[in-house]
């Protein structure tokens, strides 16, 4: 591309192809119970197009080996893609260097391993921890943990009435003594797309490190880690329509730099005696063993799909979901919409009274229609709201508008059927 | 679609689901168990007032869930209310097997086959293998509560 900018101009001025789109992923044509699927659990996992089904196959049939250690062909092959794909999320996140991305198990090992690195090293007896009420308890349950270990504090910034992080509070909350934050970009449960970059600014001026949850905010929008300025940004695989299995870690070179390794084993290490090591350079330090290799290369094909579409086009695609599926809802009685910040990705979590969201998840899936019911790994959350559970309808790149229509007439038939 | 979920929300699933029997608690309760479903997030406390001869003379319980989870429950607490430990015990064995469809059905002098014939229509389960927990949570918890743990989980 010669000029981004430009390119993406283009890209915008075409129209958003849906049909074309959903004929990439072959799971689209299944049938659940005799009904066409609606798939809406996006946010839980998405589906993966044809495009990553095939990069795998074709990294098992024609470029597989160990990488990093074989100076035979295969390997030299393998290693090709696998750090291709290193370059392609490079990219996709606008990281200054290759180094700068690690990859991971998931997002929860990434975040895990930031923990159980910056965190152990870095976090004194007495420092402070922030994070918000609306994690998810892959970003709640590390810190405690450590904090626990290390006598430290870990503080949850609240939220308001609309779901959005309380910017007041949060800036109450920054004291010296914060040496972490460590929020979501994007609620899973809410679907609330927080002021990243000034929570960074506002974390930063306070002397605090930042790591930002970017699990669902890397599915639903451009992330440009430099221009948010973060110093860890993490995101999962299989929630990018890539397959599970591989996740990212990406941190600013000198942060990673300064951290101690997470695992020590192979290819983590520059040389080994048997009275000590030392660790092999930046990205290689925090990938002990042999990595996840068809997974990163399929995440890398899938980063080139999302990519050719436009995260640009795909989030103002998602836009029209999220604003016509709230409308058709909110004209169901007794249907409650948690989560109603101005700024929000398409999730969209609710009740309806009178019928219990494990139940409307059965009566729905009878016709098809695929939502998550429950907790959404965010306890401290539902705790807050007083719901023990709600429904959530997440939408990804290939939802039409029909999509919305079947989850409100199965939501009509579950009412029905309560006899409402 | 419709008919295999009319089999699993019965009228009579529906109507202990709005209106809990034994909704309450017991004040000189010798025995309750919270009972949780991790998954969906379903709750209830299970309490029971067993006397002379291992016989329950009163179980209520309180808590959140769908309406599978407070059918069963209801329907429960109506079941076992006079019966035996043992009794209680050996219904919920069957009941078991009949959510599950796992196990032999062996015939129980311990088991009125009229209490047997009322939870059928929480059968409907069977079709649905990830709601059988929601069936079960009440009897799992009542159990606990009857072994004196104070905890029991679905999961």
């Amino acid at each position: 591309m010669s000029n981004p900018a430009q390119a993406a101009s283009i890209e915008a001025a075409l129209p958003y192809d849906v049909e074309a789109y959903r004929k990439d992923f072959p799971i689209l044509s299944e049938t659940v119970h005799g009904r066409p699927l609606v798939y809406l659990d996006n946010g839980a996992s998405a589906q993966k197009p044809r495009q990553v089904i095939d990069a795998i196959t074709h990294v098992y049939e024609h470029e597989y080996a160990n990488v990093h250690r074989g100076v035979h062909y295969m390997s030299e092959r393998a290693t090709d893609a696998y750090e291709g794909a290193r370059r392609k999320v490079q990219g996709f996140l606008n990281a200054k260097h290759e180094r700068e991305i690690i990859f991971t198990r998931n997002a929860t090992e990434a975040l895990n391993m930031v923990v159980r690195t910056h965190g152990q090293k870095f976090l004194q007896p007495g420092d402070e921890i922030l994070i918000s009420i609306m994690e998810h308890h892959s970003n709640i349950v590390p810190w405690q943990m450590l904090a626990a270990e290390k006598g430290l504090k870990l503080k949850a910034v609240p939220i308001t009435e609309d779901g959005e992080l309380n910017m007041t509070a949060f800036r109450e909350m920054l004291t010296p003594e914060t040496k972490m934050v460590a929020i979501t970009h994007i609620s899973n449960a809410l679907g609330t797309i927080n002021d990243a970059a000034e929570i960074t600014r506002l974390a930063h001026d306070a002397g605090a490190a930042v790591l930002l949850d970017g699990s669902q905010a890397a599915v639903h929008m451009p992330v440009d880690v430099q221009a948010l300025d973060c110093d860890f940004y993490v995101f999962t695989g299989h929630k990018l329509y890539g397959p599970s299995g591989v996740g990212v870690l990406y941190g600013k070179e000198a942060r990673l730099e300064a951290m101690p390794p997470f695992l020590g084993g192979g290819d983590m290490i520059e040389t080994v005696t048997l009275e000590g090591s030392t660790w092999a350079a930046l990205p290689n330090k925090f990938e002990a063993g042999t990595p996840m290799i068809a997974q990163a290369i399929g995440l890398g094909a899938a980063v080139d799909y999302v990519t050719n579409i436009g995260m640009d086009r795909i989030s103002a695609h998602e836009e029209d979901l999220r604003r016509y599926a709230t409308q058709r809802l909110s004209s169901i009685p007794g249907l409650k919409i948690y989560g109603t910040a101005p700024r929000k990705a398409a999730v969209i979590s609710f009740t309806v009274e009178g019928v219990h969201s494990h139940d409307i998840a059965t009566i729905i899936d009878r016709a098809g229609v695929a939502c998550r019911a429950g907790h959404h790994c965010a306890q401290p959350l539902m705790e807050m709201l007083g719901v023990p559970a709600t429904t959530r309808a997440s939408f990804g790149l290939y939802n039409t508008l029909a999509d919305a229509d079947a989850l409100v007439e199965a939501l009509e038939s579950a009412r029905e059927f309560f006899g409402l | 679609m419709m008919d295999e979920l009319r089999e699993l929300y019965q009228e009579v699933i529906l109507d202990h689901g709005k209106n809990p029997r034994n909704f309450r608690d017991v004040e000189d309760a010798t025995g309750h168990a919270h009972g949780k479903n991790p998954l969906c997030g379903d709750q209830l406390v299970v309490y029971l007032k067993v006397g002379q001869g291992n016989v329950i003379q009163d179980v209520s319980f309180v808590g959140k869930g769908c309406a599978i989870s407070v059918a069963s429950a209801s329907m429960m607490t109506e079941l076992v209310m006079g019966k035996t430990v043992e009794q209680a015990h050996a219904l919920f064995e069957r009941f078991h097997q009949m959510c599950t469809g796992e196990g032999e059905a062996i015939d129980d002098a311990d088991v009125d086959p009229d209490d047997l014939e009322k939870l059928t229509v929480l059968s409907g389960v069977r079709a649905f293998p990830v709601r059988v927990k929601c069936a079960t949570l009440a009897w799992h918890t009542l159990n606990a509560a009857i072994e004196g743990k104070e905890e029991s989980s679905s999961e």
